[in-house]
């Protein structure tokens, strides 16, 4: 079958590689021996070790699980216009926004398993061995929803990968459908998570129609800034073709969609401070802080302040289209959502609690050291992919005897 | 009035086996349950419940070991049972021992029309003037029960919760607080 | 050159190749595949793997098999408290739907119901420390207000002047929020109104703490401390059975002594008879009685969760 052979140069891939290469990939195995010796501590001693607590009890984990979810999602945001627009300079690129979402889905999964309980009971959510809770359970469609997407993404990239390694093109009756499908799929992973949360009538912060539409925005205006970033360290590290105006494109589609989330929280804003219920508490904690609890205010200005000159940096062709202030700009907007997203979502949820109590939450040690662990697991399925894909992409990793067909050819995509 | 059943003598029955002893240390063996009077009727009659005994302070009752004829009527100052004239607010000061307790036979309490009442039937002295909380007793939905709830029950008399002489209900030392959420884990 | 059109042949363990063949190959396989994920996962205990594995969802499981494990479960505790454990499986009275009252002109907050319940259904003493009951004081000038509430009250005396007292635990949601999200159906509702959950099925992901409007479910955030002494050993599988680490327990009003006929522990123990307790379909219960000669609320009544817990003020 060739698999060992394909491994084996896989493999060599991923071992070759300048300095600072190597000394990324060594500092992405420190990170995951430090997520390791965190999970063993709090293994032993049970989340007691986090400061979860059962007032705030989702809350570092879960908040970048689901701004991860955002990140998977958004790699469908190349998707649209390369295939549904026919749009060319993108299409070599959607596999790379593939094997984002398959990285960030990895570190999603992982973040469940490190918040859960009993992970060895993970079976109880398994069809056949468990008892999943359809349809009742938006945990239960999460968790199908994503290992779908995960699978059907893996799917794609293997075969588009598999075919170009052996110097044949994909089949495209098989490809396109499950790439177009991938559209509305993507938004179901980030749609069924919001309703994760919107669902529950218990924490009115939550409890709101605006809720998924926001996540929609907030995942398409911050994911496509990792691909914008990689794009370009991709086009100086390897002999990748990327077009500029493919680049241009996806930061001109993340301009509507970080108008549409900062509309979409002045709304929320609006809706709190003018009709002034009991539930303005929660907006209230994040933005102003509640009496001497303030824990969260600062963050919360840093990330409106990211967003809107992100914004403004996007919006305006000039500073767009200028690598200088595109690149601050992608940092910029990734900071905002980030903080938006984990803590400006999940820990404001939660504070005040369903009896009136505030407890401030901060990451505790352990917490840091598990998360720093998760993404440094994420970035090296990241890199590693990356690695082995674009010189397939490129035609430098072939099976034997397959021919080698110039990238940037028709038969390359 | 129909014949009473065994099981509402029950209540009496309790009160017999706790007074007897008492009965037996001094005193003419009073037990209440050869009182005189119309039978008990313990409320919620039909279910299998019982009460708790009245809270006899030792060696006071029965307290014909002492009064076996009527007294001095007069409301004043005494010198026996101070403790309890000293802390006394119930009514005070239009009401005394008397007003409760029944003169000539002091081993009773007396309604306001004379009827005597049984220390075991107290609620219905009590029920006289405080006739809403008494409804709400009958039925269980003020004062204490314990036992099964579809079952043998016990229910609580008025005073096994509220000093008849000093009704209102204490306050008490709390149980300590729940340990806050960034202390637990320490 | 390995013939790629050779797949890997699983022998059949039990050696039949009749229907009941395939089903134990499927079996098979299917364990194979959670026990290596379990393995994985938990990469300790051999026999607790093998009880993991074992185990179904309680609704699926045999009469036999139930009262396999409960013996297991009997055998083990009684070894690890040094007395003898029963486990119960009590199974809900027919015609009964219960139902609780809570007298909130009564309440003085002295937490003895709190620590009533501790005792009875074998709650983890520190780290964490785990309490289904939270009273929450109350000032008079608020009213009913969570913005002006507290837990952590320690006066000298209870109750303080000018404020009131609002214990809160679990409501038996008739709606409950925490069943419909919960991924792998380990809390349900029996058919008497109480919400049960299987600490044995439940794998810690909170998601109905979270959906939870009462906070009336606590999490065994580590090994629970159970000191031998203390520990009640009549007890009932989805009562008060000691809990492992990282499942959600919360209050079942006492079902291992209401399926019996009696008093949950905090109406038993209450000083000032502030709470009640009853069966909804006996018009002639104290709750009944309570609804009819009182006005009985429920909390968060805005959210339709319809609990089975009432509040009420008898004065």
């Amino acid at each position: 079958m060739g698999i060992l052979e394909f491994l084996k140069g896989a493999a060599g891939q991923v071992v070759t590689g300048g300095k600072a290469y190597k000394a990324w990939m060594a500092l992405l195995v420190a990170m995951i021996v430090v997520g390791l010796v965190g999970y063993s501590r709090q293994w032993n001693q049970g989340l007691l070790a986090t400061n979860m607590r059962d007032q705030v009890t989702w809350a570092f984990y879960i908040g970048n699980f689901t701004f991860l979810v955002g990140v998977a999602a958004a790699a469908v945001l190349l998707v649209v216009p390369a295939y549904v627009y026919h749009w060319k300079p993108i299409k070599e690129v959607v596999v790379l926004g593939e094997l984002l979402a398959i990285s960030a889905l990895t570190m999603c999964l992982t973040f469940i398993l490190v918040d859960m309980g009993r992970p060895d009971r993970l079976t109880h959510i398994m069809p056949g061995p468990g008892n999943p809770n359809w349809p009742q359970s938006m945990l239960s469609w999460d968790a199908l929803v994503l290992n779908l997407y995960l699978v059907l993404n893996l799917v794609v990239v293997v075969h588009i990968l598999y075919r170009a390694y052996r110097g044949q093109e994909y089949a495209k009756w098989f490809v396109v459908p499950l790439v177009l499908f991938s559209i509305p799929a993507a938004v179901g992973i980030h749609t069924v998570t919001a309703f994760l949360y919107a669902g529950m009538a218990a924490r009115p912060y939550w409890n709101a129609g605006i809720l998924a539409p926001k996540f929609i925005a907030s995942a398409f205006c911050s994911g496509p800034a990792v691909m914008i970033i990689l794009f370009q360290i991709l086009r100086k590290t390897t002999a990748i073709e990327i077009k500029d105006e493919a680049i241009w494109k996806v930061a001109e589609l993340m301009a509507y969609a970080m108008f549409f989330n900062l509309f979409l929280l002045g709304a929320e804003i609006f809706k709190e401070y003018y009709s002034r219920t009991e539930h303005l508490l929660y907006t209230q904690y994040l933005w102003q802080g509640i009496g001497n609890h303030r824990a969260l205010v600062p963050f919360a200005w840093f990330s409106l302040i990211c967003s809107l000159v992100a914004f403004l940096i996007f919006v305006v062709r000039k500073t767009r289209m200028n690598w200088v202030t595109l690149n601050i700009g992608c940092v910029l907007i990734f900071s905002g959502v980030y903080i938006e997203k984990g803590m400006g979502l999940v820990i404001p949820g939660m504070t005040p609690d369903t009896l009136g109590e505030i407890y401030e939450y901060r990451p505790s040690a352990v917490e840091w050291m598990v998360a720093i662990g998760v993404f440094g697991l994420g970035a090296l399925v990241f890199t590693t992919l990356v690695n082995v894909a674009v010189p397939i992409m490129m035609g430098t990793l072939r099976a034997k005897g397959a021919p080698v067909v110039p990238p940037g050819t028709e038969a390359a995509h | 009035m129909t014949f009473p059943r065994w099981r509402d003598l029950l209540p009496l029955a309790v009160a017999a086996v706790l007074a007897a002893p008492l009965a037996a240390a001094g005193g003419p063996p009073a037990a209440p349950a050869k009182a005189p009077g119309p039978p008990p009727e313990v409320p919620g009659a039909g279910q299998d419940i019982q009460a708790e005994p009245p809270p006899f302070t030792e060696g006071i009752f029965p307290c014909t070991q002492c009064h076996e004829k009527a007294g001095d009527p007069s409301p004043r100052q005494l010198a026996f049972h101070d403790e309890i004239q000293g802390g006394f607010h119930h009514g005070a000061p239009d009401r005394w021992c008397l007003e409760c307790h029944d003169n000539g036979k002091r081993d009773y309490l007396h309604l306001i029309n004379g009827k005597l009442v049984p220390f075991t039937r107290s609620y219905e002295l009590c029920g006289q003037c405080h006739g809403d909380k008494y409804r709400d007793w009958k039925v269980g939905v003020h004062g204490k029960r314990t036992g099964m709830w579809n079952g043998k029950k016990t229910y609580y008399l008025c005073v096994n919760c509220h000093n008849p002489h000093n009704p209102r209900y204490k306050a008490l030392e709390p149980e300590p607080p729940p340990i806050p959420p960034q202390e637990q884990g320490r | 050159m390995t013939d790629r059109n050779r797949l890997p042949v699983v022998q059949d363990p039990s050696g039949c190749a009749g229907p009941e063949g395939g089903a134990s190959r499927r079996d098979f396989l299917r364990t194979a595949a959670a026990g290596a994920v379990i393995a994985a996962v938990s990469g300790c205990k051999p026999d607790a793997v093998v009880e993991e594995l074992q185990r179904r969802h309680l609704t699926e499981l045999s009469k036999e098999r139930l009262q396999e494990m409960l013996g297991k479960l009997e055998k083990k505790w009684s070894a690890q408290y040094g007395k003898k454990v029963t486990v119960g499986a009590r199974p809900p009275i027919p015609g009964v739907d219960f139902a609780y009252g809570l007298d909130l002109s009564r309440c003085i907050g002295c937490r003895r119901c709190v620590y009533a319940c501790v005792k009875e259904n074998n709650q983890s003493r520190k780290n964490p420390q785990i309490q289904w009951i939270r009273v929450l004081q109350m000032d008079k000038e608020h009213g009913v207000s969570l913005q002006h509430a507290t837990p952590y009250y320690d006066p000298e005396k209870v109750p303080e002047p000018g404020h009131f007292y609002m214990p809160v635990q679990c409501q038996q949601c008739r709606h409950p929020p925490c069943t419909k999200v919960c991924p792998v159906k380990a809390t349900w509702k029996d058919p008497d109104g109480i919400v049960v959950i299987d600490y044995d099925w439940c794998i810690g992901c909170r998601c109905c703490t979270a959906a939870c409007p009462y906070g009336a479910r606590k999490f065994n955030w580590a090994e629970p401390n159970l000191p031998a002494a203390e520990m009640n050993p009549v007890t009932d599988y989805l009562g008060n059975r000691p809990r492992p680490m990282g499942v959600v327990e919360k209050c079942t009003f006492c079902l291992q002594r209401s399926r019996d006929g009696r008093y949950p522990a905090c109406v038993e123990i209450c000083p000032v008879g502030a709470r009640k307790f009853g069966n909804l379909l006996d018009p002639e219960s104290e709750i009944r009685q309570v609804m009819d000669r009182k006005r009985v609320f429920v909390f968060k009544e805005e959210l339709a969760t319809e609990p089975q817990f009432y509040y009420f003020y008898a004065t």
